[in-house]
């Protein structure tokens, strides 16, 4: 103990083993249930509090996508099921109102990017992962991490609260283009429920940099020893330049909601200009909506691989471990992660081709965007070299590592098509893109996080989840993900528009009802398969079978603590690192795996060490 | 009825539990790892994955067989032709990928699906492999990007033809006004304070050279084989006029100007005889028959692609390419605003 240096404050006591069965009566810092569970300062406990409130998110996203895939399948259809979920205020006669049809769009597209797979996902993984897998004690600052939490949970409640409001929750997209957003005459989602998503996702930035920042600080000063930079995990990487996105757009994000809030309530014009609305004309001139498209897509855009990078980093990880095989070209990964952070940040404006942008400066985004697929496509098949000749475990975590890269795949090669400027005057906004952003983000990050679940369940609660139910949730969801979001792209190239209430109203799609009807269907097969992952996932956390210490046969330093919520981690002093997480199956050794623990034998060369 | 419900519920609860219970004991009894992935499991689900591969590729063949027809016809316009070319392309470029990726990562997963003694390939990396499929994508996107960019500079470079149809496109919650130049070919400046009922595009009454514009709603015709400049406005919130069948689109933003041109070469007409249209047609008249609506005939139509509130779904006009002559005579038979502003 003496010999380590113990970084966080509140782990500078000699650490000793929480066991359900006793407790220490001589327990220094005996805590009380609120400091455990609640108001915890722990990483652990904190990822677990992401973790179920992003789920308990997912699910009401969820739900949200089933009523207004009815509504689009069997449009005029009379729904009990919708009228109960949306009373007769919203569903009467079971019948969907257009303008909550637009607050649903809008919501579920929020908290799937935004509470889902941003808090959600980083929020469990990176808390979870980092001091782990870095070797520390705890994160930087357990103080900033537990209000990160805190901003998100209030966040969290606060864009549920929307929903039950009078005029309803936001309604102009998740992306929330002024003037519709600005101006409460343009759309009733635009009174109140505008006000509350701005207050919302002020405080879900606030969440996402108080838990940056403590990533970045932590991944760069806490490392244990030996553990150099290209000894780290390559989820570590991922959650680290992903902490640095997040950092570096969400300010912007900030004030780009903050310039709303002054139009909406204080009268500026800083996106407005020539509006006669509600009957009279507005008084705002001089501002531009255009200005706000490049704020929110300078967010909006490394959001994307703020959703994604974390979700790759995870089956990185995995996909290694389970083919027993190192990953291939490691530092390309990180080399390829580096380049898809920086250019994510010089891509924005290909959202914005056909919103009345300088056309000159339209052709310097395609050319950036079409260099992001450069990375994107090392990865893809730096995955697919990983898995050749290995020997495929196929757990419940390998298989949805699998689907990601497949997902990853089939949703990326239509943004080729997208990032094209040429090819976007046709498809921009049209189902076409919803089903490849679907494919690429939303299906991929989902993935990535169901396998990190499956796999660090573990460390999360204990326990071990049911292998044969996560198969069933696996298959059942695969297929009808793309059995959701592959036809998706037939509408796109009939030209369907989205956030379209219905596709009724115009002749030029009356044909298109079949394509719909299996859409929807999918959907809800896709959903009910969750509740066999609830399911598992609830039964699992208390009746599980125990875990073993390291059940997946893995290098990382998670799986060299003991198997419980140890205060500070490691009972004893941190573990020190010798060598690269990927020696999996190295000639030589007598095991498939040799932790980053194991000191390099006689003349050993460590990947992760020197290059030759 | 309700209690009935709820002895149900209660019952499957209790039905759960036991079960549950069961499956726990027989666990411990078996001291079983239930989580443990062993090499049946490993064949089983290697073999799925392989299976899943010709699903998967099934589907999307069907889909293609199924659903190809119903994509828009063939485009209507000049540099659409581009377009639809370019597009082509990417689309044989993009499923190559697709298809060929796909096999390498689901046939490797049966493949090399774990079996006992079996042993990894230690294989940490190979620059030259890693180079190649550097090079490989980066050749691909650079023809894609040259031949995009050349293109797009063709579409959005400003007009330079000599004899073209200026209209204005002038959208609002929930409908589309198209503004035509009229006899003296210039479009009347406008200004927002004075829209009223009787001018409800905003027409600045003082401009002379707006006396003589036409605004018409609903349907508009235009002239084949004409360069048609488009000048998008709009009232209150952003909308997007959206061509499909010409490959045009582009917003209408508050507070500015944006333009769009494009050059018509088939009329409605020739549309309608075009066999995939027909085609085309055929499925949704049928699909219309099932439903017990009147059958209808292809038209050209504008569409509104931003969000823009509840009526954004219904947002269109439909749009009739004719002959020069037919459209002189229609324009002829419109009014001048002036005329509809006194009247
Ligand atoms: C249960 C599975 C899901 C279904 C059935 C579903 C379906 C849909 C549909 C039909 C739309 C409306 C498209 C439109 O009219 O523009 C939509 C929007 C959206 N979805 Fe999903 N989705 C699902 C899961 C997800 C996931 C996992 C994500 C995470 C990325 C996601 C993100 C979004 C976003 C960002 C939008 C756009 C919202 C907007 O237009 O403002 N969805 N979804
Ligand atoms: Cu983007
Ligand atoms: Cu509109």
């Amino acid at each position: 103990m003496e010999t380590n240096t113990i970084h966080t404050a509140n782990t500078l006591h000699d650490e000793h083993v929480h066991t359900h069965a006793h407790h220490h009566h001589d327990d220094e810092h005996h805590e009380s249930f609120i400091t455990k569970y609640v108001f915890s300062q722990d990483h652990k406990t904190i990822s677990r509090q992401f973790l179920i409130t992003a789920m308990v998110m997912a699910v009401v996203a969820m739900v949200m996508s089933i009523v207004f895939r009815l509504q689009l399948a069997w449009p005029g259809e009379k729904f009990a099921f919708i009228e109960w979920v949306m009373g007769d205020k919203w569903g009467k006669d079971g019948i969907l109102d257009p303008n909550a049809y637009l607050a649903l769009v809008t919501i579920h597209g929020t908290i799937m990017v935004f509470f889902l797979l941003t808090g959600g996902l980083s929020g469990t993984f990176s808390n979870l992962l980092i001091p782990y897998q870095c070797g520390a004690r705890d994160m930087a600052s357990g103080f900033l991490n537990m209000l990160s939490y805190w901003f998100f949970f209030v966040s969290s409640v606060i864009m549920l609260v929307s929903l039950f409001i009078k005029d309803g929750a936001a309604s102009a997209g998740w992306t929330i283009y002024p003037p519709l957003s600005a101006l409460p005459e343009a759309i009733p989602g635009s009174k109140l429920g505008m006000t509350l998503w701005l207050v919302s996702m002020t405080l879900f930035v606030v969440s996402s940099l108080l838990g940056g920042l403590n990533y970045i600080v932590t991944v760069i000063n806490l490392r244990t020893k030996g553990m150099k930079m290209t000894r780290l995990p390559l989820t570590i990487w991922a959650f680290l330049i992903t902490a640095i996105l997040g950092v570096l757009s969400f300010p912007v994000l900030v004030s780009c909601v903050v310039l709303l809030i002054m139009d909406r309530s204080f009268g500026t014009s800083f996106y407005l200009s020539d509006i006669y609305i509600g009957g009279r004309p507005l008084d705002n001139v001089g501002g531009s909506p255009i200005l706000f498209e490049h704020l929110f897509w300078f967010l909006g855009h490394p959001e994307v691989y703020i959703v994604l990078l974390p979700a790759l980093g995870i089956t990185s990880e995995i996909i290694s471990t389970m083919s027993r095989k190192p990953i291939f070209g490691y530092r390309a990964m990180i080399g390829s992660m580096l380049a898809i952070g920086f250019l994510s940040f010089i891509v924005w404006g290909h959202h914005m081709y056909v919103t009345g942008m300088n056309p000159f400066l339209g052709s310097v985004f395609v050319f950036t965007t079409l260099l992001i697929a450069i990375p994107s496509a090392v990865k893809a098949f730096n995955y697919i070299t990983t898995l050749w000749k290995g020997n495929l475990q196929m757990s419940p975590a390998m298989l949805f590592s699998i689907g990601l890269v497949s997902s990853f795949i089939t949703g990326g090669v239509t943004g080729i098509i997208l990032a094209d400027s040429t090819l976007d005057i046709t498809y921009h906004d049209t189902y076409f893109v919803v089903a490849h952003f679907h494919i690429v983000m939303g299906l991929s990050a989902v993935f990535g996080m169901f396998a990190g679940v499956y796999h660090w369940f573990p460390k999360l609660f204990l326990r071990m989840m049911n292998k044969k139910l996560g198969y069933l949730h696996f298959w059942l969801t695969f297929l009808a993900a793309y059995g959701v979001f592959f036809p998706m792209h037939f509408l796109g190239t009939a030209g369907v528009p989205r956030r379209y209430y219905t596709n009724s109203a115009f002749p030029m799609f009356d044909d298109l009802a079949d394509i719909n009807v299996i859409i929807t269907v999918s959907a809800i097969i896709g959903a009910l398969a969750q509740l066999i992952f609830l399911f598992n996932f609830f039964y699992s956390m208390f009746r599980g079978e125990k875990a073993p210490q390291n059940p997946w046969g893995s290098n990382t330093l998670e799986w060299t603590n003991p198997v419980a919520h140890i205060h500070g981690n490691w009972p004893g002093p941190l573990p020190v690192v010798h060598r690269w997480p990927y020696d999996y199956s190295k000639p030589g050794a007598e095991k498939d795996f040799i932790p980053q623990t194991v000191p390099l034998a006689e003349g050993e060369a460590d990947e992760g060490g020197h290059h030759h | 009825m309700s209690l009935l419900y709820i002895i149900a519920f209660l019952l499957l609860i209790i039905a759960t539990h036991q079960l549950l219970r069961i499956i726990e004991l027989s666990r411990s009894l078996k001291k079983s790892k239930e989580w443990e992935v062993k090499d049946s499991d490993n064949d089983t689900m290697g073999k799925s994955l392989l299976l899943f591969m010709f699903l998967f590729f099934g589907f999307f063949f069907w889909q293609m067989y199924q659903w190809n027809d119903k994509a828009l016809p063939p485009t209507a316009s000049e540099h659409g032709e581009k377009v639809d070319a370019l597009l082509e392309y990417n689309f044989y470029l993009i499923i190559f990928v697709f298809l060929v990726t796909n096999t390498f990562l689901f046939y490797f997963a049966y493949k090399y699906r774990g079996r006992k003694n079996q042993k990894a390939l230690y294989y940490a990396h190979n620059n030259k492999l890693e180079m190649l499929w550097t090079i490989i994508p980066a050749s691909a996107l650079a023809f894609i990007i040259t031949y995009g960019l050349l293109y797009w500079n063709e579409i959005t470079e400003e007009s330079k033809a000599k004899d073209k149809v200026l209209v204005e496109l002038y959208a609002k919650q929930f409908d589309w006004t198209a503004r035509f130049a009229g006899k003296d070919g210039k479009l009347g400046s406008t200004d927002y304070r004075q829209i009223s009922g009787s001018n409800a595009v905003g027409m600045d009454t003082n401009d002379v050279a707006g006396n003589d514009d036409i605004l018409v709603k609903n349907e508009i015709y235009l002239p084949v084989n004409k360069e048609i400049v488009l000048e998008m406005r709009s009232r209150d919130v952003i909308h997007s006029a959206f061509l499909p069948h010409f490959r045009a689109q582009m917003n209408c933003v508050p507070g500015m100007v944006t333009t769009f041109k494009f050059k018509p070469t088939k009329t409605t007409e020739e549309m309608r005889k075009d066999p995939y249209v027909i085609n085309l047609m055929k499925g949704i008249n049928a699909a219309r028959e099932k439903r017990g609506e009147e059958p209808i005939e292809f038209d050209y139509t504008l569409l509104c692609n931003k969000i823009c509130g509840a009526s954004h779904y219904n947002m269109g006009m439909i749009i009739k390419i004719v002959s020069e002559k037919e459209y002189n005579e229609w324009i002829s038979k419109q009014k001048p605003f002036k005329t509809v502003a006194q009247k």
